[in-house]
């Protein structure tokens, strides 16, 4: 018989200060780590959204110092065009994978996810390290790019071929700047794939007696399927882009076709598709898009539940509709690429799925909805950011619809609609996901609160200043504002230039106000009021561990599961909610086993 | 052989299957009331199922390369056919080969661990063979390799060899890691730390690669 008597510490707890907080193993810090670092992500994004939106709005005004960033692209502190596209590139990347990828879901996945699952730790400590490393080695390439040769790429986040291909003939960054883009993405990939593997097995080896899958909160649901999305998604992505370094570095013709002129210059390529990699990169660009989004899904539900004191719905239709999700995302990517030239009746099919998808989408939004129905919500700033979102989820799922036919995108893609599509239904949604998510959980990160006040006033800037922001960007494409252009002169574009000034005014109101977030995080962390193990009374694993949670999680005894995750309310039990590990028998009738 | 091993290792053995979802009790107290068949839940490893999510993104990296492949190809008008290297049915050999040595390791091993001691036949013995056939295919593959690029035909010379090379390449780098993982387990064998999940994942990752070497000589000598 095995000696189960003793919970025997998945690996020791650190002792030196290099493997405690540089090289941990601990899942916890692992978390904390990638939740620093997708904070200074944001942070930088988030000034080239400042350089990029004063641009539009005022092309001729000279920003100080902007000529230290690079003396060529912002001679006299004003941006060339192609520098604009560059600093535009890394905005994107920057945002995309190492914010909305690393924060919802690498960040807090790893943080709470063996917590919710009453594991000890990842299965695989090591790989889990080597996941945020490799992640970190990865943003400082892309970082890097900044700095040598000619800049950064400029061929958006997407990289198009063939001007991702041709290398610097394409201009400024399409060198050395693809290579460091294309290098830092692979590296990236690696990280998610480690994170992945990680998280898909914690969640189905890792589980506490009498924790059954149904018994999972939605946020280790939601968890779950993304890391299921990352691991097909980015074992797409890293080969696509170690392709598209062969052919910058090896002279190979993968994605640049024959006999192509640019700079009156022919290429020496010949006869790659420059589809190929819209096909490779979609089919991992799509599903990226729900990665991103997922997460904060989950986070959502759980933070509403807690604080309208009762379970959603129905638990399984949300994990369902997002598992709906992630599968559909593979069928869909096509949507992207309807403007391609591809045939007609693969629009169509790829039409067809678009439209399915708002299905499950439109099942959780309704499921949030339903359930908040006369809930006495508590209000406070998670619940309200988390309110936000569906928010923005909403807004910006509405204009998906209109896109997801060929005959009306034909005339939206690649304006400013499209643009303002995703980031109301993915950045800032997103974004407040993370919010939502950080607020609430930050008492079990630290031991600490966030100020609620401070909290509440970065609510109301950023709900009303996205709003401001992105509401317009549909105009602005309705009105044919093609995006990616860095100053509108042609005459249609002319009498749009007042909003774009309006736009950035809201831009730089709504980024201060991310700096009362910033200060409130710091401050808090070391000056912020203690607090208890469970603050929000949830009914969770994370809540039944000590703050911050021992090396192991749990202490001496590991968890055993009783319940459903979310028991509040119950009708008969000794109080207004039921943790997952009270033995208390409850009259639940709808229960899962 | 040097291997002398004093003591069975560590096992996992009569591992009871989990009885369904929820009861992945891992390393867990039972509390004092439960029911006593409990104790027995017991749940897989995770590194028997980490090695199949693993596999998995392997396969997807390697369907999206075919997939370059056969969207490269259509339509192409450069596309030029090749000749395999002859050497690469005699590394074909080898890889299968390989599978079959370890596969005998795998199983001397666990009788090994699991108690049935046969001092005559040294566990390790084919796990040694095992490399050594791997260690020749990634010769063999190098050797395809050195042959094409002296009759001249490197990655940029035209795009099937371009695939050639990436196909051929990303295998052995997955490869090396298989070898990688068998000399740990050599070395855990001989350490007598070795764990029975930890040998089954490793075999199950090699026979992979042989699976996947066959599948991409297939495409290969059907595509370019
Ligand atoms: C309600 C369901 C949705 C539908 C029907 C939909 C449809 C579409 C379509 C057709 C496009 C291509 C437009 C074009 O380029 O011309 C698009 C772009 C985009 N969508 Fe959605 N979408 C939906 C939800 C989402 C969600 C939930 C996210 C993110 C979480 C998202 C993120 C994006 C992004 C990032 C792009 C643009 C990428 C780029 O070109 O840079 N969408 N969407
Ligand atoms: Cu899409």
């Amino acid at each position: 018989m095995h000696d189960m008597s003793a919970p025997a510490a998945h690996h020791g707890a650190p002792t030196s200060f290099i493997r405690k907080h540089v090289f941990s193993l601990d899942h916890k810090v692992i978390g904390k780590q990638y939740y620093a670092l997708a904070l200074l992500a944001a942070l930088i994004g988030m000034a080239l959204s400042w350089i990029m939106r004063i641009h539009l709005g005022w092309g001729n005004f000279a920003i100080p110092g902007l000529h230290l960033l690079s003396s060529t692209g912002a001679p006299g502190n004003v941006l060339t065009p192609e520098y604009y596209l560059q600093l535009m590139t890394m905005h994107g990347t920057i945002m995309v994978f190492f914010v909305l990828t690393t924060a919802p879901f690498a960040a807090f996945g790893n943080f709470f996810l063996p917590i919710q699952t009453g594991a000890e730790d990842m299965p695989f400590p090591h790989f889990n390290m080597m996941s945020f490393w490799v992640t970190f080695v990865g943003f400082w390439v892309l970082i890097a790019s900044f700095f040598v040769g000619d800049g950064p790429t400029l061929g958006g986040w997407t990289q198009y071929a063939p001007l991702s291909a041709i290398g610097s003939v394409g201009g400024p960054g399409q060198g050395l700047g693809v290579v460091l883009w294309a290098t830092s993405i692979a590296i990236f990939c690696i990280g998610q794939l480690l994170g992945s593997l990680n998280f898909i097995t914690t969640t189905l080896d890792m589980r506490c007696k009498g924790m059954s899958l149904m018994r999972l909160p939605l946020t280790a649901w939601a968890w779950f399927i993304t890391s299921v999305m990352g691991l097909t998604a980015f074992a797409v992505l890293m080969p696509a882009c170690i392709l598209l370094i062969l052919d910058h570095v090896a002279g190979t013709s993968f994605f640049v076709a024959s006999n192509l002129v640019i700079n009156d210059q022919v290429l020496p390529h010949s006869g790659g598709s420059t589809l190929l990699w819209q096909h490779l990169f979609w089919f991992f660009g799509h599903p990226e898009v729900y990665i991103a989004i997922v997460p904060g899904m989950g986070i959502v539900s759980h933070v509403l539940i807690t604080n309208m004191r009762k379970p959603m719905l129905s638990h399984r239709v949300l994990i369902y509709s997002m598992a709906a999700l992630a599968v559909l995302s593979y069928m869909v990517y096509g949507h992207h690429m309807f403007v391609s030239g591809m045939n007609p009746v693969s629009s169509l099919a790829f039409s067809f799925p678009t439209l399915v998808i708002t299905i499950p989408s439109t099942i959780v939004v309704l499921m949030w909805l339903g359930s908040l129905y006369g809930s006495k919500l508590q209000i406070n700033s998670a619940s309200l950011f988390s309110l936000g979102f569906i928010s923005m989820f909403i807004s910006g799922g509405v204009s998906g619809f209109f896109l997801a036919q060929p005959s009306i995108d034909i005339m939206l893609h690649a304006t400013y609609f499209v643009v303002g599509h995703f980031h109301l239904v993915m950045g800032v949604a997103a974004m407040f996901g993370i919010f939502a998510g950080t607020y609430f959980w930050f008492p079990k990160m630290t031991g600490r609160m966030m100020s609620e006040p401070l909290g509440k006033a970065h609510f109301w800037l950023s709900f009303v200043g996205a709003y401001c922001i992105f509401m317009p960007f549909h105009y602005l494409g309705i009105a044919g504002n093609v995006r990616r252009y860095q100053a509108f002169t042609d005459d249609y574009l002319i009498p749009l230039i007042p909003v774009h000034k309006f736009i950035t005014i809201a831009a730089l109101i709504t980024g201060f106000a991310q700096l009362i977030f910033v200060y409130n995080l710091i401050y808090s962390r070391f000056k912020g009021p203690v607090e208890t193990d469970n603050p929000w009374q949830g009914t969770s694993l994370e809540w039944s561990t000590a703050t911050p949670p021992p090396h192991n999680n749990f202490g001496a005894t590991m968890p055993v599961v009783y319940h459903d995750p979310y028991q509040y309310s119950v009708e008969g039990a000794s109080s207004d909610f039921v943790m997952q590990t009270s033995p208390e028998k409850i009259n639940n009738p709808n229960e899962e086993k | 052989m040097a291997t002398t091993l004093p003591e069975p290792p560590k096992i996992e053995r009569d591992r009871l299957p989990s009885q369904g979802s929820g009861n992945g009790g891992w390393r867990n107290l039972v509390p004092a009331s439960a029911d006593p068949r409990q104790v027995k839940d017991y749940s897989p490893p995770p590194a028997s199922t980490g090695i199949w999510v693993g596999l998995a993104a392997i396969t997807m990296t390697f369907a999206a390369f075919t997939s370059a492949l056969v969207v490269r190809q259509g339509g192409a008008p450069d596309w030029r056919h090749i000749t395999l290297p002859p050497v690469l049915y005699l590394n074909t050999l080898l890889i299968v080969a390989s599978s079959v040595t370890l596969e005998i390791a795998r199983r001397r091993v666990a009788a090994f661990m699991g108690g049935l001691k046969d001092p005559a036949a040294n566990p390790a013995r084919w796990l040694f063979v095992t490399l050594f056939l791997g260690l020749s295919f990634v010769a063999g593959q190098t050797y395809a390799w050195l042959q094409l690029k002296a009759q001249g035909f490197g990655l940029a010379t035209n795009v099937s060899y371009s695939f050639f090379y990436v196909l051929t390449v990303a295998h052995a780098v997955h490869l090396v890691g298989g070898i990688g993982g068998l000399v740990r387990v050599v070395g855990k064998l001989n350490k007598s730390v070795l764990r029975r999940s930890t040998l089954d994942a490793t075999s199950r990752y090699w026979h992979f690669m042989g699976v996947l070497w066959v599948y991409l000589l297939f495409l290969l000598w059907m595509k370019l």
